[in-house]
């Protein structure tokens, strides 16, 4: 304790020193995880440490990203979103289906995020003013969302005629994908909202304890419906990026995403009883799930296997930040 | 107009539907006074609380609230800080998962244009925590800090939005004595920068220490209001009971002293060093130490909870092996854990689910249940506790605390056990309660349970207790008979625990 404050109270190079050292301390599961694969993935196959194979990766983790950034957010106020692979299919349906009839590439991108904004308002109101549980509102939901996805396309895929708009997801820019700067900046975006806001301050203290955040004085109903507006925005954009990506607006599309958002967010440190979290931590998360789903293509396992593996790995992960938790609280 | 009190709350009512929590209650704190709000549970103190923090609203009509002669209205969180109104609870209301600075600033974070300034709250935060005089580094998590530094965070809180008055409910219920003494330091000096105090507390050595007044609520009235030093321990109790303090451990009469029942012969484990003693039918064996003395170690070990290295078993005379909770139920072995929240009640559940658990064999088969059997046995018990409730079906959660404790106990009684552990059964809960826990000893004493009465206030231990085993580090460092014509001494017991030898 007294050496810490040694630490801390030092000049600011030691003290950048002590927050690095701090960040790799807290995150060191995930960090040995991401380096342990690598070096495997490296060595037993041939493929996966060339340059395109890396980019593609990137590119694979470009829709689980955002929906795990969106995911953090809310498990950090304490909740969850079960609907966020729904909201990116009906939310790419709707682009597609703006764009064809019509409305400028502009238009229909900003009209779609806003639709995502609605459906997350409708999910934090529920939520926030009558007290249900977040689980059972998010997963009625994530039906009626699916559900209306299927019935403004009658359950088949719109294929996208315009150029432009299919080329802003498949092409690159100074040789890496458009969608990984897409992430980048969200996560910048995120980060600011998170870190330097009161919002973000006050996220973490609702999720950390409602009544201590309700006692200061902080509107704990507004707080939790804008964490999820914000996660149904990102699901948005997922749900746009990846629909310019298949050329088309697809019903189906991010179907059971859930699952991967909410590992890649635990996987990086979230907690699930809520205010702990970070977005780096969660990129962490994201890129284990996707060299991990990219190297057992390559090392040839069979899809049922691979669901077999991840469910071990993210039970490990998490098991050992337990773990590790437990030790250091004694 | 200017008024000597800070706050006046003058003919405050609350109506609960049904129930009529607190009627004409008149309050006056001057700034600087460290005023003293006793009561058992629910005489109303709570209420009144909230009522003054904005939490609830109070009955229309002539209530009023005064802020230095100023009538104002609180009706939020917010109204009562701005009036200067702080008010700590029970429960510690920080988010444990951020820092202490976070914490402070919490729901008034600084400011930099649209952005959080981190360096300017730390740097005001450590300034006002180095002020008072705390070692709190302000970038630590509340998690990894005591309680008793989390309590100071709070206070702290309180003095940097400029509250001018502090209420403090039972803020030592979970500190060790050198924790009290820093809180009474931090008191002294809220009350030397006229900050006033309302202090809820049920130990009376701390009222009588702190306290400037002390008002006294019974049924959601007010009894009175006078200087601490016209008040005297007996006078407060039976205030705040209504009757006087010789009835709260008065005996009917005492059975005979059976057979040994219990004998625990060289019991040794990870907490024990070496325990015997023996516990006789219809005797109430009191058990004293200081904390981590092994009193509540022994228990969990006859019990079956923690194995043991060696030592022997003998229950009436004859050799047994406890393994688990289970074994012990089956040799008529009944436990009362100390932390009746966490380790004896299912709180969600009724109070017939809660009494009826260890004994389904007795009404049911391998399907289906005997309604009837069931309820024999429920209504036995509801009936011999006098336990208040709306039914057998109310979830526990929602009793008070000498209440919970009477479920509790009846739960174990349905085994129809020989021997009894009761853990801290008073732990928490209010002095007209206790008295009914007491004369609940007394009467299953009478019935012939041999019972093992462990508690860390003197006063219930002397004044149950036929014997007195005194424990230190693991070993029973002393024995005292304690019978009513010749009580043991404080001194003694106390010299006996810290270990000094008979």
């Amino acid at each position: 304790m007294k050496k810490n404050e040694a630490q801390r109270n030092d000049t600011p190079l030691t003290q950048g020193a002590y927050w690095g050292l701090d960040y790799l301390k807290r995150n060191a599961g995930i960090l040995i995880a991401l380096l342990v694969l690598t070096v495997f993935l490296t060595v037993a196959t041939e493929n996966f440490a060339t340059p395109s194979n890396l980019l593609t990766v990137l590119r694979q983790i470009c829709t689980n990203a955002l929906l795990a950034f969106g995911m953090t957010f809310v498990l950090i106020i304490g909740g969850i979103d079960l609907t966020v692979g729904s909201v990116l299919g009906a939310c790419g349906v709707s682009v597609v289906m703006l764009i064809e009839s019509g409305v400028p590439i502009a238009g229909a991108v900003i009209l779609s995020l806003l639709l995502g904004a609605v459906l997350g308002l409708i999910n934090g109101c529920i939520i926030a003013f009558t007290g249900m549980p977040p689980f059972i509102v998010t997963l009625s939901m994530m039906e009626v969302i699916r559900g209306f996805a299927y019935i403004i396309t009658d359950g088949r895929s719109v294929s996208c005629t315009n150029e432009s708009f299919n080329a802003f997801g498949n092409s690159y820019f100074l040789g890496i994908p458009v969608p990984v700067y897409i992430v980048f900046f969200a996560m910048v975006l995120c980060s600011v909202i998170l870190y330097r806001t009161k919002f973000g301050r006050r996220m973490y203290a609702v999720g950390g304890n409602v009544n201590a955040a309700r006692f200061t004085g902080i509107n704990t109903k507004s707080i939790t419906i804008r964490a999820y507006v914000i996660s149904a925005v990102l699901s948005a954009l997922a749900g746009i990026v990846l629909a310019s990506r298949m050329y088309s607006g697809q019903p189906t599309a991010g179907d059971g995403y859930e699952s991967d958002a909410i590992a890649a967010a635990v996987l990086g440190g979230t907690s699930f009883n809520g205010g702990i979290g970070t977005l780096s931590g969660t990129l962490f998360g994201a890129l284990v799930i996707g060299i991990l789903n990219n190297g057992l293509n390559q090392l040839r396992v069979t899809s049922y296997m691979q669901m077999v593996i991840k469910g071990i790995v993210i039970i490990l992960a998490v098991g050992i930040d337990i773990f590790k938790n437990r030790r250091r609280a004694k | 107009m200017s008024s000597p009190y800070f706050l006046e709350m003058t003919n405050i009512s609350k109506t609960f539907p049904g129930a009529k929590v607190l009627d004409r209650i008149d309050i006056r704190v001057k700034p600087g006074e460290v005023r003293a709000l006793m009561g058992e549970n629910g005489a109303g103190k709570s209420t009144l609380i909230k009522i003054l923090g904005g939490i609830y609203s109070m009955d229309p009509g002539d209530g009023e609230i005064r802020i230095n002669g100023e009538p104002v209205k609180i009706n939020s969180v917010q109204d009562a800080k701005a009036n200067g109104i702080s008010i700590i609870h029970q429960e510690i209301s920080l988010a444990d998962n951020m820092t202490v600075f976070d914490n402070l600033f919490m729901g008034a974070e600084r400011m930099k244009s649209l952005f959080i300034d981190d360096k300017r709250m730390i740097r005001e935060a450590q300034k006002v925590i180095d002020d008072m005089d705390m070692q709190i580094n302000v970038r630590t998590k509340v998690s990894e800090l005591s309680i008793a530094k989390q309590q100071m965070v709070e206070i702290t809180r309180a003095i940097m939005f400029n509250a001018r008055l502090i209420v403090m409910d039972e803020p030592t219920s979970s500190l060790t004595s050198v924790e009290i003494e820093h809180l009474f330091e931090q008191i002294a000096k809220l009350k030397a920068q006229g900050i006033a105090i309302i202090y809820i507390s049920h130990r009376m050595d701390e009222i009588f220490r702190i306290a400037d007044s002390i008002s006294v609520l019974r049924d959601g009235h007010l009894i009175g209001t006078d200087d601490a030093c016209n008040l005297s321990q007996n006078k407060l109790v039976s205030m705040m009971v209504g009757r006087e303090i010789n009835e709260v451990y008065h005996r009917e009469s005492r059975p005979e002293i059976g057979a040994v029942t219990l004998e625990v012969k060289h019991f040794k484990n990870k907490y024990l060093k070496d325990v015997s003693f023996q516990l006789r039918k219809g005797e109430i064996l009191g058990f004293s130490g200081l904390v981590g003395a092994g009193r509540s170690e022994t228990a969990r070990a006859i019990f079956g909870i923690d194995p043991l290295q060696s030592g022997e078993l003998l229950i009436e005379g004859k050799p047994v092996r406890i393994r688990s909770a289970r074994d012990a139920i089956a040799n008529g072995i009944g436990f009362v854990p100390e932390n009746r929240k966490l380790e004896g009640l299912f709180l969600t559940g009724s109070i017939e689910d809660n009494m009826t658990y260890p004994v389904l064999e007795k009404f049911m088969g391998i399907v289906g249940m005997n309604q009837a059997k069931r309820q024999a046995i429920v209504d036995h018990h509801v009936h011999d506790l006098a336990i208040k409730m709306t039914s057998t079906k109310q979830a526990v959660g929602q009793l008070s605390g000498g209440n919970q404790q009477k479920v509790l106990v009846s739960k174990w009684l349905a085994t129809e056990p020989k021997i009894l552990i009761l853990d801290e059964p008073t732990r928490g809960i209010d002095v007209g309660a206790k008295a009914e826990i007491y004369q609940l000893i007394f009467a299953l004493a009478q019935q012939g349970i041999a019972i093992m009465l462990i508690s860390s206030e003197m006063d219930e231990i002397i004044n149950l207790s036929d014997r007195i085993i005194v424990m230190h580090e693991g070993t029973v460092s002393g024995e005292v008979d304690n019978i009513p014509e010749a009580r043991a001494s404080q001194e003694e017991i106390m010299w006996l625990a810290s270990g000094g030898k008979k």
